[in-house]
């Protein structure tokens, strides 16, 4: 059972990095957090924690930080926001972790924020959306490229791309699901619309667990939209892509929001179903060339999740865990110590190099600019994996500086 | 021994739990009994109306979850504080207990069940769709920094509550137990056919039942925004919160007070164990088989188990 | 405003394909709750036991999802003669059948969830079909073949359980056994024999039934917690011990969350199905077409 040998490699790991300092007679630099590993968003967990044991071990084979091994030390929390303050209590108080990051998602990170701002950590936090707009902590970091305003900055390029097309779109519909990510991006594409001077003539939300979603398209043309922004989890992406071909939605402009399609699971799962939607990805083949060494990180992660049967591909969650782990451990040598706050105040200083290319943060901890890649998938042809794995299905639309082609529309040519 | 003699011995042993944040630096211990505490108080809860009465109640997450959002409503609207918060939550779950128990509690306890299922599934549909209190994306509500009381952090004050709800419970459950309510219940749950021909009031016997214990599982509720700082509805209503406040009474015994007590004690720290032991999907599975041994071999639980072995022992000459 | 007739015309398909598919699920609690008074509430991990099944089957030989099930019913009947005589022994005997049998069916539900997770991990899984993509369209009206081939093979299956109670010998001998287990053994029939062959039946349409899911839509252990109260919803909707009873409360149901998906919003449905079930609990407990 994959999963078993999972617990124990893991498990074996961080004994053996143990034993290592041991003999050392160094103390290993414990690196403490709760991640997702059952529960609804386990696979996205599962594929950042192989990212961050990757880079252990990387770090490990140059030496260390300080000097001293690195050691993760890290529990389940199911994906369920009420094992968190006990979990990370007990990394503080009874692991004594030197450093604490977050799980994945707001639904995690947030309730570890009274914690980190009673104890004065220094907080890196995985792809939450707007967690410190409410907190405002001075010491809590976000790896996630959606800019300084996650929520609006999500849908920043979709909305871009949209307002370039000619005729300008007049009439937006937004759909989502029921469930904190979705109505957080659904929130921001709305200030965006606001801003534009769009006209709303959809906004609903739906049960994440709906069997068929052909209603809610049909109601959606009903309306006939010129540009559709859908927010989305993996179950519900699939549901609405297949949904929307079944009814043959004809608009401008279709997607958004849908998290999922990043994924193996679902790229082949619905293969040609994807083609024409716009959605966004925090890194493709296409743009390999900015993004050097991150090929490397890459097939080591492909091989090792394909064994743990975790999404094989890696580009979505993968790669910025890894940056996450790289951005602490540039500031813990740059400033030669692990005081919360010296740290703290380099990261929001300083620029960092890593595998995602140039990381800096803004004042609340989110990103300076938004860096992710909006994009369009084209040309899918059958079900398997390796079109994927090379460039060629998918146009990057945006930004300006990753661009590799113009949007097809309206969306439904795309099928043809 | 006398009801007040019993609630003064439960408040000084809550008293003694209390004084603990003085002397345990550890701030883990207080985040895992707190979670413990909060199952004491949902099992003995459920107890009332499921034990004594031999209704179960599939839909304990509803009236948890109401606590929980009586808390974050009022929070926003008028910032009141905590005692009054979870009055508040209280007295709204209760009289969602009695509104359930009016519709449902003529029928056969297996529909009773059932509507609380779907009870469950409505109240969430209206959460989620609400959007002052965070819809879907979920509420925050921001711990004060300071804590007041003179405990060095608010989440001690948290624990400290959540001490004196257990003790609240498990007094209110007892003083259920040993009184005339309480035989009627019992009757109720042998044979209610029977009770109502003895001239048991057994639809009010009922009502009164379902609204205590509906009114406990909120007060349990109302401090989980705060513990948390951020509620959203999938882990306000999540299904561990039904199936806990069954298994634990079940597991523990359902003929007392002191059956919920021992389940949850044992099923909560098992599981808090776990978690930051083996940590991972085990932890359900242990539940899973948990549950089915005690209820193939223990059918009356721990409690079950304890009087067996005493009834076999040889009696004294 | 022009009445939106393929809007509508749309829904009530939509609605009745679904229906036949809820049907599919919750035929097997009509049974085994309705007529043996078994609370299986770990129907709904039957139903994903037979999902996975039939998605090893479909990845490793490629055959159709819905065809393996049929095939395999009988392994899922033998499993369900199994539970039942554990169940039975360890409860039903001893006269502790409701709340233990309940609490043991829990820890069914989670100990097969965790085994599933275990064995195949939280990924969600899905089968492609031939008929997976095709939709036909009757002027206004779209007939997608994905909902539509596993809606016809509920039809048949539900059919042919009432058909098989209704006019077999040993089908009978189920609907007695509901009523009247003493004037049974009276007959020399023996009752265990009898309910354990129904319930047996029962996990042999939650195998099927998983098939129908996974054609439907993506599978991971835990959405069997989702259908938990819907499984019992349409039961007892549609009257306890009555397969048409079943079947209607499935459409019934199945409309309701079509329509409101379409005019009100989706993120109603629910209330709107569960609410229609308090009502008929209120107004009428033994459901539409109950005895």
């Amino acid at each position: 059972m994959s999963t078993l040998k999972s617990w124990l490699s893991s498990g074996l790991v961080a004994l053996v990095i143990a034993f290592a300092v041991s003999a050392q007679a160094q103390q290993p630099l414990k690196i403490g957090f709760g991640m997702s590993l059952t529960g609804p968003l386990a696979g996205n967990g599962k594929a950042a924690l192989i990212a961050m044991q990757i880079w252990a071990e990387d770090v490990n084979a140059k030496g260390g930080i300080l000097g001293r091994k690195v050691e993760l030390v890290f529990y389940d929390d199911q994906t369920n926001p009420s094992t968190v303050p006990s979990i990370y209590n007990k990394l503080l108080d009874v692991d004594k972790v030197d450093l604490v990051v977050s799980g994945y998602g707001t639904n995690v990170i947030a309730p570890a924020m009274p914690i980190m701002m009673q104890r004065n950590m220094c907080f890196m936090s995985l792809f939450g959306l707007n967690v410190n707009s409410k907190f405002n902590y001075d010491r809590y970091f976000q790896i996630m490229p959606a800019g300084p305003e996650p929520a609006v900055g999500w849908s920043q390029g979709y909305f871009d791309i949209a307002m370039g097309l000619n005729p300008k779109p007049q009439t937006v519909a937004l759909v989502g699901a029921d469930a904190e990510y979705p109505a957080l991006a659904l929130e921001g594409a709305r200030t965006h619309v606001k801003k534009l001077g769009l006209k709303v003539v959809y906004d609903k939300t739906y049960p994440p667990n709906t069997v068929d979603f052909s209603p809610i398209v049909r109601a959606i043309q009903a309306t006939n939209p010129d540009i559709v922004f859908l927010a989305s989890y993996p179950p519900d992406s699939a549901g609405m892509v297949r949904a929307v071909n079944e009814v043959g939605l004809k608009t401008r402009m279709f997607g958004g929001g849908l998290v999922g399609p990043q994924f193996a699971s679902l790229r082949t799962q619905l293969g040609p179903l994807l083609n024409g939607v716009v959605n966004y990805e925090s890194y493709s083949p296409e743009v390999a060339a900015k993004y050097p060494f991150l090929d490397q990180f890459l097939t080591k992660y492909q091989g090792r999740a394909i064994k743990e049967g975790v999404d094989p591909l890696g580009f979505y969650l993968p790669p910025y865990a890894y940056a996450m782990m790289q951005v602490l451990e540039q500031a813990i040598k740059a400033t030669g110590s692990l005081d919360q706050a010296q740290l703290a105040e380099y990261m929001h200083k300083y620029e960092f190099d890593t595998y995602v290319g140039k990381v800096r943060f803004a004042k609340n901890g989110e990103w300076s600019a938004p860096r992710m890649l909006t994009v369009q998938y084209h040309g899918v042809a059958g079900n398997d994996l390796e079109q994927w794995m090379k460039p060629g299905k998918v146009t990057v639309l945006a930004p300006a500086a990753y661009a590799t082609g113009t949007v097809q529309t309206p969306y439904q040519d795309n099928k043809k | 021994m006398r009801n007040r003699t019993f609630a003064v011995i439960a408040f000084a042993i809550a008293l003694v739990l209390i004084a603990l944040t003085r002397v345990i630096a550890n701030d883990y211990f207080f985040s895992a009994v707190y979670t413990v505490l909060q199952f004491i108080v949902l099992a003995t809860a459920w107890n009332i109306l499921g034990g004594y009465t031999g209704y179960v109640n599939f839909g304990s997450a509803a009236f948890f979850a109401v606590g929980a959002y009586t808390t974050v409503f009022l929070n926003k609207s008028l910032h009141l504080p905590l005692p009054v918060l979870i009055v508040a939550g209280t007295i709204v779950a209760g009289l969602l207990g009695l509104g359930v128990g009016y519709l449902t509690l003529r029928m056969r306890g297996v529909f009773f069940a059932i509507s609380t299922l779907a009870l469950a599934v409505v109240l969430f549909t209206f959460v989620v769709n609400w959007d002052y209190v965070g819809g879907a994306r979920g509420a925050y509500i921001i711990q004060p920094r300071e804590a007041p009381l003179g405990f060095s952090r608010y989440g001690h004050l948290l624990y400290a509550t959540m001490v004196l709800m257990a003790a609240f419970a498990i007094v209110v459950a007892r003083a259920i137990e040993r009184s005339v309510i309480g035989r009627g219940l019992a009757a109720i749950r042998d044979d209610e056919v029977a009770a109502e021909c003895a001239g048991v009031p057994t639809l009010r016997l009922k009502l009164f039942s379902a609204t205590v214990s509906g009114a406990l599982m909120g007060m349990a509720g109302t401090t989980l925004p705060l513990y948390l700082s951020y509620v959203e509805p999938t882990a306000a209503f999540n299904l561990s919160y039904a199936v806990n406040s069954i298994a634990m009474p079940l597991i523990g015994g359902m003929m007392s007070w002191l059956g919920p007590l021992i389940g949850a004690v044992l099923l909560g720290t098992v599981q808090q164990v776990v978690q930051v032991t083996i940590s991972s999907e085990w932890n359900l599975f242990i539940v899973g088989v948990l549950l089915v041994a005690f209820v193939t071999l223990a059918p009356n639980g721990i409690m079950g188990w304890v009087e067996a072995w005493r009834r076999s022992r040889p009696h004294p000459r | 405003m022009e009445f939106p007739t393929a809007l509508v015309l749309n829904a009530i398909v939509a609605g009745l394909l679904l229906g036949g598919f809820y049907a599919a699920v919750s035929v097997g609690i009509s049974i085994s709750f309705g007529m043996l008074d078994v609370v299986n509430i770990a129907h709904p991990a039957f139903i994903i036991l037979g999902s996975y099944i039939a998605y090893i089957v479909n990845a490793r030989l490629g055959f159709d999802p819905i065809l393996v099930s049929v095939v395999l019913s009988p392994l899922f009947f033998a499993l369900g003669m199994l539970v039942y005589r554990v169940y039975y022994v360890c409860f039903e005997k001893r006269g502790q059948e409701s709340l233990r049998g309940l609490a043991f069916f829990f820890g069914i539900l989670f100990i097969t969830e965790v085994t599933l997770v275990l064995i195949f991990g939280v990924d969600y899984r899905l089968v492609e079909t031939s008929y997976s993509s095709t939709t036909l369209r009757l002027g206004p009206v779209d007939f997608p073949l994905r909902l539509v081939v596993p809606f016809a093979v509920s039809l048949a299956m539900v059919i042919g359980v009432q058909l098989f109670l209704s006019r077999t010998f040993f089908g009978r001998a189920v609907l007695a056994v509901a009523q009247d287990q003493l004037a049974l053994r009276l007959m020399a029939i023996n009752p265990f024999r009898v309910k354990e062959f129904a319930f047996a039946l029962s996990i042999a349409t939650a195998g099927i039934a998983g098939a129908f899911l996974i054609v439907i839509q993506p599978v991971q252990p835990s959405i069997g917690r989702e259908y938990i109260g819907l499984v019992f919803a349409v039961c007892v909707l549609g009257g306890l011990g009555s397969i048409w009873g079943t079947l209607l409360g499935a459409f019934i149901l199945g409309l309701a969350e079509s329509f409101t998906s379409t005019f009100f919003g989706p993120s109603w449905a629910p209330a709107v199905s569960f609410g229609i079930l308090l009502g008929a609990l209120a107004f009428r407990p033994t459901g539409l077409l109950g005895r």
